[in-house]
């Protein structure tokens, strides 16, 4: 079974996000996504600075299975990056939640974080998979 | 409903994730197929290939039918046990298979062909066997595992008797032999030393876990691709098919054009496209971020191609491909990838063996 923390929100497009505070929101891709997706090789993440809308591609993640977009799960400014990412991709394999974090965003539109789904939402989109 | 093999639930119980592969359920990886490859370039691997179809042929005739059947020669083989790499034509001179071809005695030869062609395959030996009195045995009752690796063989050798030591001791690459209940060949798809042995069904699992207390890890179709790809081995399917001379694909080495009064399957074809020339089946190699894919097109002075396979090579940690290209391609091309085109180097394709960078 796919662990699904209960304190993040979650886009259907495998993205989670968390409320860091401040109205800045962290962003990776689920371990369920990760599963799929097989070893990571390379992560290509956005430039801090760049201004994002919700449902962009913004980044790449390249396993040894395909290449995937990365969307944005919200509006707003990219202001991090994880840079650990450009040595140790496979930090998105073992540490999906943790070290294996993408970008942060500062949200530009707050009413964007009700309409993504929370753990129990997620799984079901995982189960009808 | 999925075939699966003899070695099935110890896959599951090696934690396999298990997937599709035509038609038959085969691990996928067992967690990382990253680890999974770096473990048979430098210690020992194990693959279930007992999907793969052994088929023997047998009577008087067997060497002449299979002169006429295969591109390559089989006179090659004069030492029993001695075995060789082919391709299968049709008298297009597209590729219907690629297969090993094992010489055990004068009225018997051995075939190891993919599992995705069986069907195909069994009904083109059939019927060009007929007028040859060749007879024809698919052999399901055999599951094989290949162990592949620098310690791989040292670590068979845990698991023989003394007189099947004896009876490898010494063999040169490319050779199969028959010990007790096992028919151990020296031949692999990984680019390293090895084995591949063939042994009865109802054995396979205790083998299998005989080899597991080993040391040997076992390693999915994931890593298989990888590993054979740094390799510079084809993938049928993918790099060639019924549509696909061998001289597009980097089999010409495999086709025996001496002597010239040999007569087999696709040879006026092939002497055609010799004379007028095609494709080439090259290596790529991009040393920046970025994965190369099987399907991206690639942009040559001479026109476009495209890559047949296409992966991230952990050996190399960087990502290689092989692609079908214009004859007049040189040293550099430009690959489409998501959009941008992005340069490349054309190599040889073959980017590793026993460990080693080739490139």
């Amino acid at each position: 079974m796919s662990n699904i923390p209960n304190d993040l929100k979650y886009a259907t497009s495998h993205e989670w996000v968390r409320d860091e505070g401040n109205g800045v929101y962290t962003v990776g891709i689920t371990e369920h996504a990760q599963d799929l997706l097989g070893d990571m090789v390379f992560v290509e993440l956005p430039d801090v600075g760049d201004v994002v809308a919700q449902g962009d591609d913004v980044a790449v993640a390249e396993s040894v299975k395909a290449a995937s977009d990365i969307y944005a799960p919200i509006s707003g400014e990219v202001v991090a990056v994880n840079d650990a990412l450009n040595d140790s991709p496979e930090l998105v394999n073992s540490s999906p939640y943790a070290e294996g974090w993408m970008f942060k965003i500062k949200a530009s539109d707050a009413s964007e974080l009700a309409g993504l789904l929370d753990a129990a939402g997620y799984q079901s989109v995982v189960d009808e998979e | 409903m999925a075939q699966k093999t003899v070695l099935f639930a110890k896959h599951v119980e090696c934690g396999a994730k298990m997937v599709d592969f035509h038609g038959w359920d085969m691990p996928l990886n067992y967690g990382s197929q990253i680890e999974e490859h770096h473990n048979v370039r430098q210690d020992a691997g194990m693959f279930d290939v007992s999907h793969m179809t052994i088929v023997d042929l047998k009577g008087p005739n067997t060497r002449n039918f299979l002169r006429y059947l295969l591109a390559n020669d089989v006179n090659k083989l004069t030492v029993s046990g001695k075995a060789l790499y082919s391709g299968m034509l049709n008298e297009a001179g597209g590729v219907i298979d690629d297969l090993i071809v094992y010489f055990l005695t004068e009225d018997f030869f051995r075939l190891v062909v993919n599992s995705a062609t069986r069907e195909k395959d069994l009904a083109w030996i059939n019927q060009q066997a007929a007028a040859f009195n060749v007879t024809v045995t698919e052999r399901p009752e055999f599951a094989m595992i290949a162990v592949q690796g620098p310690q791989a063989k040292a670590k068979v050798a845990t698991l023989l008797t003394e007189e099947q030591k004896a009876a490898v001791a010494g063999m040169k690459p490319f050779f199969g032999v028959q010990a007790g209940s096992l028919f151990i060949a020296t031949t692999g798809y990984t680019g390293e030393d090895g084995y591949e042995i063939s042994l009865p069904n109802e054995e396979a699992a205790d083998f299998w876990q005989k080899l597991l207390d080993a040391g040997v890890k076992p390693a999915g179709l994931g890593a298989r691709d990888t590993l054979r790809l740094e390799a510079g081995m084809n993938l049928y399917g993918q790099d060639m098919d019924e549509t696909v001379s061998p001289l597009a694909a980097n089999m010409g080495w495999t086709i025996a054009w001496e002597p010239s009064d040999r007569n087999f399957i696709g040879r006026a074809a092939l002497e055609q496209q010799k004379a007028a020339g095609t494709m080439k089946l090259v290596g790529l190699v991009m040393e920046q971020k970025g994965v190369l894919r099987h399907g991206q097109k690639v942009v040559t002075e001479g026109g476009e191609g495209e890559i047949t396979s296409g992966t991230f090579s952990p050996t190399l940690g960087f990502s290689i491909a092989m692609a079908r290209v214009p004859a007049s391609t040189g040293d550099t091309a430009e690959v489409d990838i998501r959009g941008k085109l992005v340069q490349v180097k054309v190599v040889k394709p073959n980017f590793v063996r026993m460990g080693k960078k080739v490139i």
